[in-house]
């Protein structure tokens, strides 16, 4: 083991990069109840609950989110359902050409954001059509594709797949296997990945950037232009407020983990 | 794994099928087209039908007019790759070997800013850096300052649009991309092995050099991958932490391409620096000696 003083010296250094970690977005939370002295809240002034009793006070910022939520719903089911047959296919086959679909997955994570996004743009050039809420849609559930079949793959290989065949012995049928043995065991690792992806396009501003049309406002577009325009105090607390409604979703599918788990799967 | 009759070898085929063709579609196609781009010449600046006839001069324009860009963008994510790793390996270490029961809780930590704006956390550090701030009232007392200033790093006596906030700023964006893989192979280690180099009577120092350093290389490679990568091709940290003197390959190409409707400069740029990365890759796989731990 490390001496007590190498001990204690990782243990600040850790603590230290946690801080780090949520020092901006302490300072999210704080200027969320701060009133603002001309357009932008970047200087603390007062504290205020003002800007929590009307936070859809900005027409813009309020439909940018909703259509930010709109395309990231779209995204994370378009993206968990491909994504999902992805990694079934992979951890339950063995079949000619496994290993480049595997290197295919990595690829998107491996290529900087700008190259996909201008190839993108590129590719929707081509066609001919127009960027617009569906070329955000199917951009995001691209990269989100990924993700989702690399995660769910990691959870499918930890489960105990001769489960279906003991039901099988028992006489289930297929349906019925797939139904009460194989969905419940697959869904807590889609529905993480999903809830990943659902936060990757929401937060997806380069990319967007290429395939989005001079109207479309996305929730991360407002907020870059919003440093030219005005930066209203109503973008931390729908920030805030999104922070905490996503913190609130992980602890209920946590609790919710916890307490379907009477089946408990073997790791591998 | 359960036998599988005949009639199934076509069921591995279709479940990947679907998604694999929405990534040739949405990914592979369009790195053709982005090739394909990079030596076209336009006629005009509205002609959006460039024509192809291998011109290679928008490749030669880009090391001519934009060297500086595309070096910098590689020398700022090398240091905040570098200042990840040494951020995030104490991190990871730390939740792996003392976290105990809330190890999963604690790493979860890791992946709570995910849940807020990554462009409104980079403004936050502009409020942080700010001019009058404790950060930089702190680091001029301290003296730190000055020492950025005696490298060159800093101009004035202010932090904002330096490159210092730049490399702090992807530091920070992309510090949980570190520290994920670095806990999934750090949590993998025995803690058995440690007790046995004490055994051995091996030094903490040593104990970690020959044996938990080693087996978290695969996180390290990864980590590194996952945060060099991106940060290259970032543009959000340069245009709210840097100043005019800061600008990164990734502004160049959202300027080029989006503003100045340059699209064959824009694709040459961007596949250059896909080039580039891959080159890095591989020659940085061959160092740690990791070249199958990519997936």
């Amino acid at each position: 083991m490390t001496g007590s003083w190498g001990r204690r010296l990782v243990g600040c250094a850790a603590i230290g990069g946690f801080v780090l970690l949520f020092a901006p977005i302490a300072v999210i939370v704080v200027f969320s109840f701060n009133d603002p002295v001309g357009r932008y809240n970047l200087v603390w002034q007062r504290f205020t609950l003002d800007n929590w009793l009307h936070p859809f006070e900005r027409d813009e910022l309020t439909s940018a989110v909703l259509f930010s939520l709109r395309i990231a719903a779209g995204a994370s089911v378009v993206a968990g359902v491909l994504g999902t047959l992805v990694a079934l296919a992979l951890v339950r086959h063995r079949f000619r050409g496994g290993s480049l679909v595997d290197l295919l997955l990595v690829l998107p994570l491996t290529t900087p954001e700008i190259v996909m996004g201008s190839s993108l743009a590129l590719l929707f050039l081509d066609l001919g059509v127009e960027r617009g809420p569906l070329t955000i849609l199917l951009a995001h559930s691209m990269f989100c594709l990924s993700f989702v079949a690399l995660t769910v793959k990691a959870r499918l290989r930890g489960l105990d797949w001769t489960l279906e065949d003991a039901a099988m012995d028992l006489g289930a049928s297929p349906w019925r296997t797939f139904r009460t043995v194989t969905f419940p065991m697959v869904v807590p690792g889609v529905v993480a990945a999903m809830l990943l992806s659902f936060s990757l396009s929401m937060d997806d501003v380069i990319i967007t950037f290429f395939v989005s049309g001079e109207g479309d406002s996305t929730f991360p577009k407002y907020v870059y232009g919003s440093f030219q325009r005005e930066l209203a105090p109503q973008v931390h607390v729908l920030s805030t407020a999104m922070l905490v409604g996503s913190l609130g979703l992980l602890a209920l599918s946590v609790v919710w983990q916890r307490r379907r788990s009477t089946v408990r799967p073997g790791r591998a | 794994m359960s036998t599988r009759v005949g009639g199934r070898r076509l069921t591995p085929y279709l479940l990947v099928g679907p998604g694999v063709a929405w990534l040739g579609v949405f990914f592979l196609v369009p790195l053709w087209n982005l090739f394909v781009m990079s030596l076209s010449t336009k006629r005009s600046r509205y002609d959006f039908d460039p024509a192809f006839r291998w011109d290679w001069s928008n490749y030669g324009d880009v090391f001519g007019t934009y060297g500086t860009q595309l070096g910098r963008s590689f020398l700022f994510a090398g240091v905040a790759t570098l200042a990840c790793l040494v951020i995030g390996y104490p991190m990871a270490y730390w939740v792996a070997v003392h976290g105990g029961r809330f190890r999963a809780a604690l790493i979860g930590l890791v992946i709570v800013p995910f849940f807020t704006s990554f462009l409104l956390r980079t403004i936050s550090w502009t409020v942080l850096l700010a001019d009058d701030g404790v950060i930089v009232r702190a680091s001029r007392a301290s003296g730190v300052l000055a020492l950025l200033r005696a490298f060159g790093w800093i101009n004035g006596d202010r932090l904002l649009d330096t490159p210092v906030a730049v490399v702090g700023g992807l530091t920070y964006n992309f510090l949980p991309f570190m520290v994920l893989p670095l806990y999934v192979s750090l949590e993998k280690i025995d803690i058995r092995l440690l007790d046995a180099c004490g055994d051995l009577y091996a030094s903490g120092w040593s104990a970690f050099r020959r044996v938990v350093l080693p087996l978290s290389l695969p996180g390290v490679f990864a980590g590194s991958l996952l945060t060099f990568i991106p940060a290259t091709g970032d543009f959000v940290n340069a245009y709210f932490l840097g100043g005019t003197s800061s600008r990164m390959i990734g502004n160049v190409v959202q300027d080029r391409f989006l503003v100045q409707l340059d699209q064959p400069g824009a694709a040459a740029i961007s596949f250059l620096l896909m080039l580039v990365i891959t080159a890095a890759v591989l020659v940085y796989a061959r160092v740690l000696g990791t070249e199958e731990m990519t997936s």
